[in-house]
């Protein structure tokens, strides 16, 4: 009897000792890790990021690999679990030494990981639209800064439109916090009477509009134009959209402006009462030109369904893969601290016709586009800016951060320099 | 001394393995050069310090389900509530050094506008009073939530979905960003505990020898309740709780007793878990959370406390090894072992030895 | 938008254009098919402020063509040829578009997608559509059509508008539509220079809810003329009143639409968990099942997307009541009388009820559309409508609670699953197969899950995690309403949506959803037994 315990005893330490022993010896390949939730609730828009990876990898190595590597994926799921994005990205730096990352969505993803890569001195690449008011060495965000979007896209109501009413509806969480600081700040700016704002949080996943789309009805009632500016966040978007259309509001009446409903979210939603509605991304499916109607060709044969849409998040994989590639062609390395200092000023060609480039505070220029929701589930371009708008880290219409800026070439080589003080807040 | 661990195999060996793990890991960490095959990276090491803490919380579900019969669906709560006290404590701790610079304020306070820490945040900055309230805060709730439910005799189902309730009304409420606890993206971007850098190798090792000297005290604590009179009366009362009663003890505050135990021992756990992963966020509230911590306890057996720590690590484990070598299997793999353990296993993996034992 | 014409750049062009319309200013001569082929071809222009400029132009042509062009247009079914630019209607077929010239109205054969251009339209350019095919639809034969016309027309009338519908109303002969266009020269009236008529309009006014009417009134209430401002002051304290009144209505709608929900989640539950003692935590993915249930028969009849749903309703029970008695079978069964097991059992079986549907389906939502029938809204007055698909809920939710009801207490099957949860041994005793009643029982409440599942996919996501969103509500409610008892679950179900939505206003959605939550821990510890609690049940 003594023995049958002391296999169980045995089976304990060799799953402990499982551990540690996976030492991973670095081989012919180069290593990118793909660290996108697969499972719970972020699923549902990261899963198609890691098939955008996994393409581009795969695309890459067709082309004879990189620097005469074959290029690796190691996938792994964080599985919509916050503390766990941290724990896989060591896992993956430390462990699989990979020598970037492609990976996060949501914020809090992004902000659990922050540390982590830059203790381990690694490189991730942010796909995803964000607050900004962050910079960091070892992060490239390659989706849009507030300015990229949210700004351009309230210019576009308030000239084009005359909006003179708006509701700032989000969900609560940083990134429609921030937005609507940043907006409530500029419509002020703009001399829109602080009466004519109305802002309104609500919790992630939040299926009861009934209450909220009335107030919005009513506040549109008062005889100006009114349009909703949305940050409402992924699942409770069908909801939303559902009550609005049943409640009458038309787009007509009271356009709404989505920032984070793309291609991805119509795909699982009723188009037809949202035609007319808006969204400001930098990418649409519906662009017309070569290069991305070559990538949605690939994109379908890779995925093999010919329904699949393409999105901006995508898009921004794709730039900032290429970006990646190129940098580390040019250090003639994947060495980070190398590729980090070639990535600026590295320029690829967007998928909308135009270039990104990498600039130094990390972030990219990118085309802005209003598209309105038609039935089919696409977007029609019914606006775009006419040139590249570079994205700006630090917003200009907050207090504490319009002083601050980002730089990372010397001599700054700063995330948060302050200009009125001289001085890099980071450097204590 | 450790007259608790008579007759206490599992109990002995753990204790045994968490020796041996306090010594051997900082020295293979620290001494052993990297490279060389018995190297153990700070990658494992935190991660052994993060199972440490899982481990703790289940001990502390296994002593209130195990030996009293109360299910909690909100142990998850008591462990956040904890994690978010220290949280407290290493967000005052970084200082200046936040993006905006500001020496008074945490970041996501200057964002939103608050000229002052709240009242709630007085006195985190100093070590102590943090680490009291990693007691104190669970504990108090615990006992609260306990007064009301156990006199008016809430139990079974019904007390396991109130406890559901109480950590989903809790998380709903961390999530606002108006409550000042960071809202969704919670507590994180620590820098130093003490005065030591989170970051340097020796912290986490330190870290990682404090969360196997918590286990080990809290599992020997519990032991001692377990093996006392309390812990006959505790097994009573899972019973047949109205013999108990009539017999004359005051089944109530017995029940507070060990049910605020327990969630002090889940906010010590909660603490040591926030500075080894680096964040807490209300996520720790879900109460599928919840259900999972009790779901370890189920799958490495009830009502022997050891079982409970080779649940934690059996589970926790797989869900690292599967969510990077398999990430698309991994839910159906997790709910297998569910289903599995409890058709098959109703005692546990701690079962299957005890009942080869009694066979034998 | 108020109806001062100088205050928009834009409405004058088209308002220029409507007053000059044909069926409308009966008198002009028709200008003649060259300005309607002119003006359809200018729509071809890139910019969007020119193209508006053309559509004015294309109805001051006054040629009777206009119409079906303007409703292509709204409709996005306008294009041109890419090779030589003819303006033509596109009726989507199976490879492509059926095109029709728009000049010579001649069939032009089919094109594919790539050889035509979409005329586009904004935002701004659907209003002026709209606001051009209402005029044009005054002189519809349809009395309903009128009304709606008109209705179209609030907030869009410029001085010409008015002399439109001033004319139109002399010759309409149906009293509601009269009635509104009344209204509509009253509100216009408000804005008058002759305080009489301003007087009169305000008196007219005094009990309209139209929210045009209160921002007048509030303008006019600050108006130097005492007369005036007391007569409006007075008319908008009234119409104020009415108004508090009818938000408390509609914030019980809303209740009991939020409750109706919560009953339809729960009450599936209520039989597995209340009757059984069964605590499903796959209950939530069985409500999921129904609503992919409910998207695979839109898939499998794309036609019939009305019937469909009624379609989805027995299939989403038997899919659900399906999977339900698999589960009973294979797993629950060997858990009676260890209901904490069931527990960690079923939430097992959620894990991978929820990673099956995700490898199925993918991870991304599903969209399951709405049927004309249950879309838009019932208009009792301008201040309160109730919408169609919540008020079918409503009534969706009483209709299975019902037949629930009757299924219990009046069939063989509802006796049989009594006699079972109160007295396991003496059922059996009686001859009454308990095991089968068990898995009937199960599959019974799973159907129902499934049932809830085809309503739900009316009015939230269809995705793998949908299932999660309602578990604790669903169990809060059956825990409040009382364990075992269906009304309990009914009356439970029905209170907490109530009293949600009222204190919503001043507390916020979370706020409102915690402070509910803590309510009913405390009426736990107050009545362990919820608010109905099962009489003489052997414990």
């Amino acid at each position: 009897m003594k023995t049958k315990f002391m296999h169980m005893l045995g089976g304990v330490l060799f799953c402990l000792l499982l551990l540690p022993v996976q030492v991973y010896a670095k081989g012919d390949t180069i290593k990118i890790g793909v660290l996108h939730s697969l499972s719970g609730t972020m699923a549902i828009s990261e899963t198609t990021l890691k098939d955008t990876m996994l393409m581009l990898i795969e695309q890459q190595n067709k082309k004879g690999g990189l620097l005469g590597k074959k290029l690796e994926a190691v996938v792994v799921d964080p599985a919509s679990d916050w503390p766990l994005f941290a724990e896989k990205t060591r896992e993956l730096i430390a462990q699989e030494k990979v020598d970037a990352i492609f990976g996060c969505w949501t914020s809090v993803s992004r902000k659990s990981v922050l540390p982590v890569v830059e203790e381990l001195n690694g490189l991730l690449f942010y796909p995803v639209q964000y607050e900004g008011e962050e910079s960091s060495r070892n992060v490239f965000y390659t989706g849009a800064a507030p300015n990229q979007q949210a700004i351009p896209a309230v210019d576009y109501l308030m000239n084009e439109i005359e909006v003179k009413r708006w509701v700032l509806a989000g969900t609560d969480y940083v990134y429609p916090r921030t937005t609507n600081k940043i907006l409530k700040s500029y419509l002020i700016a703009k001399g829109v009477d602080e009466k004519d704002i109305m802002i309104n949080y609500t919790p992630f996943g939040h299926s009861d509009w009934q209450n909220i789309v009335a107030d919005i009805k009513k506040f549109g009632s008062a005889g100006k134009k009114t349009a909703v500016v949305s940050t409402i966040n992924g699942d409770a978007n069908v909801p939303f959209y559902k009550e609005l259309g049943n409640q009458g509001v038309s787009s007509e009446d009271i356009p709404v402006i989505a920032f984070s409903v793309g291609e991805e979210e119509l795909s699982g939603m009723d188009t037809k009462p949202l035609v007319g509605h808006l969204a400001a991304w930098n990418y649409f499916m519906s662009v017309e030109n070569k290069q991305n109607e070559e990538f949605i060709n690939t994109w379908h044969d890779f995925i093999k369904d010919k329904k699949r849409t393409t999105n901006d998040p995508m898009e921004a994989h794709v730039i900032g893969f290429n970006m990646w590639v190129k940098a580390v062609e040019k250090a003639g390395t994947t060495d980070v601290d190398k590729v980090i200092d070639a990535m600026v000023g590295i320029e690829v060609p967007n998928l909308t016709g135009g270039t990104a480039k990498m600039l130094k505070n990390h972030h990219l220029t990118k085309p802005v586009l209003i598209g309105e929701i038609q039935e089919d589930g696409q977007f029609e371009v019914v606006w775009q800016t006419d040139a590249e708008v570079p994205g700006d880290a630090w917003s200009d219409y907050l207090e504490g951060s319009k002083d601050l800026v980002s730089d990372w070439t010397a001599p700054i080589n700063c995330g948060n320099y302050n200009l009125k003080q001289k001085k890099c807040l980071a450097a204590k | 001394m450790f007259y608790m661990l008579k007759g206490d195999r599992g109990g002995q060996a753990l204790l045994l393995l968490l020796s041996i793990a306090v010594v051997l890991v900082p020295v293979l960490n620290l001494v052993v050069p990297e490279g060389h095959a018995l190297h153990v990276s700070t990658f494992t090491v935190t991660l052994l310090g993060k199972y440490l803490a899982f481990a703790l919380l289940a001990v502390a579900v296994d002593l209130v389900w195990g030996y009293m019969g109360i299910l909690s669906l909100g142990h998850g709560a008591f462990f956040a509530l904890g994690g978010y006290a220290m949280g407290m404590y290493l967000m005052l701790q970084i200082g200046d050094r936040g993006v905006y610079g500001n020496p008074d304020l945490p970041d996501f306070m200057v964002f939103l506008n608050w000229q002052e820490v709240p009242w709630f945040w007085q006195g985190f900055d100093n070590f102590w009073f943090a680490m009291i309230m990693v007691a104190l805060v669970p504990g108090l709730l615990a006992f609260v939530f306990g007064a009301l439910a156990f006199r008016s005799r809430v139990t079974g189902v019904y007390l396991s979905i109130m406890t559901q309730a109480l950590t989903y009304a809790l998380m709903l409420a961390f999530f606002r960003n108006e409550m000042g606890f960071g809202g969704n993206n919670g507590l994180t971007d620590f820098k130093d505990i003490l005065g030591f850098s989170l970051q340097s190798d020796s912290t986490r090792v330190a870290l990682f020898i404090a969360s196997a000297a918590a286990l080990a005290l809290g599992y020997l604590a519990c032991r001692a309740i377990v093996v006392s009179r309390l812990g006959k009366v505790v097994v009573a009362i899972r019973d047949t709780e109205d013999r108990v009663r009539f017999i004359g003890y005051r089944v109530d505050h017995i029940k507070l007793a060990i049910f605020t135990f327990s969630a002090v021992l889940a906010g010590i756990a909660g603490a040591l878990y926030v500075p080894q992963v680096g964040i807490i966020n209300p996520g720790e509230f879900s109460p599928l959370r919840s259900i999972e911590l009790v779901v370890w306890v189920a799958i490495g057996g009830r009502a022997t406390l050891y079982g409970a720590v080779l649940g934690a690590f059996i589970v926790n484990y797989s869900k690292t090894y599967l969510t990077g070598a398999a990430p698309e299997v991994w839910l159906f793999a997790l709910g297998a072992l569910f289903v599995l353990v409890t058709l098959y296993l109703p005692n546990g993996l701690a079962g299957l030895s005890k009942k080869k034992e009694a066979a034998a | 938008m108020l109806s001062f014409v100088t205050k928009n750049r834009f409405l004058p062009v088209w308002l220029l254009g409507l007053c000059l319309l044909p069926a409308l200013a009966s008198a002009t001569p028709p200008v003649g098919s060259d300005a309607f082929a002119q003006a359809v071809e200018r729509l071809q222009v890139k910019s969007y402020k020119e193209r508006e400029a053309a559509v004015a132009a294309l109805i001051s042509s006054q040629d009777e063509r206009v119409k079906p062009v303007l409703e292509a247009m709204l409709n996005a079914r306008l294009f041109y040829t890419k090779k030589d630019k003819i303006t033509v209607i596109g009726i989507k077929t199976k490879d492509g578009f059926s095109i029709t010239g728009v000049l010579d109205q001649k069939s032009l054969g089919n094109a594919s997608k790539s050889q035509l251009k979409k005329i586009k339209v904004n935002n701004k350019l659907r209003r002026i559509l709209r606001a051009g095919i209402a005029a044009l639809t005054l002189s519809d034969p349809a009395p309903e059509v009128r009304l709606s016309a008109v209705k179209q027309m609030y907030g869009k009338l410029g001085n010409a508008g008015i002399q439109i519908l001033t004319t139109h109303f002399e010759t309409e002969t149906d009293s509601k539509v009269r009635e509104e266009i009344q209204t509509l020269l009253h509100i216009h009236d408000l804005s008058s220079d002759d305080r009489n008529t301003v007087l009169k309009a305000v008196a007219a006014l005094s009990k309209s809810l139209h929210p045009e009417v209160r921002n007048k009134l509030e303008l006019l209430k600050d108006s130097t003329d005492q007369e005036i401002s007391a007569a409006s002051g007075d008319a908008l304290k009234h119409i104020q009143e009415q108004l508090a009144f009818y938000a408390k209505v509609k914030t019980a709608f809303f209740g009991l639409s939020l409750g109706s929900v919560l009953v339809l989640a729960a009450i599936g539950l209520a039989i597995t968990f209340g009757v059984m003692g069964v605590i499903n935590m796959a209950h939530g993915e069985l409500i999921m099942l129904g609503a992919y249930t409910t998207y695979v028969i839109q898939q499998l009849m794309p036609q019939y997307i009305g019937m469909s749903l009624l379609v989805a309703i027995p299939a989403a029970f038997l899919v659900s009541g399906a999977v339900g008695i698999l589960i009973e079978r294979l797993v629950i069964r060997h858990l009676y009388g260890r209901p904490l097991e069931t527990l960690l059992a079923t939430f097992g079986i959620s894990l991978i009820l929820q990673q099956t549907v995700r490898t199925i389906f993918s991870p991304l939502n599903r969209s399951v559309e709405t049927p004309q029938w249950m879309s838009g809204f019932l208009e009792i007055n301008p201040a309160l409508s109730l919408t169609y698909n919540r008020l079918y809920i409503i009534l969706f939710c009483l209709l299975v609670f019902a037949v629930l009801f009757l299924v219990i207490k009046k069939t063989s099957l509802g006796l049989s699953v009594r006699a079972v949860s109160q007295n396991r041994a003496m059922a059996r005793a009686m001859g009454i197969r308990a095991s089968r009643v068990d898995a009937l029982t199960f599959g019974l409440g799973s159907g129902i899950a499934g049932i809830a599942g085809v309503a739900l996919s009316q009015i939230t996501n269809v995705g793998p995690n949908m299932g999660q969103d309602y578990i604790i509500d669903s169990f809060m409610v059956v825990v409040f309403g009382g364990v075992g008892n269906l009304w309990g679950t009914l009356i439970g179900g029905f209170s907490l949506g109530i009293a949600n939505k009222f204190m919503e206003p001043w507390a916020g959605a979370v706020l409102a959803k915690i402070l509910v939550l803590v309510f009913i821990i405390l009426f736990i510890q107050k009545r362990p037994r919820g608010l109905f609690p099962q009489k003489g049940r052997v414990n």
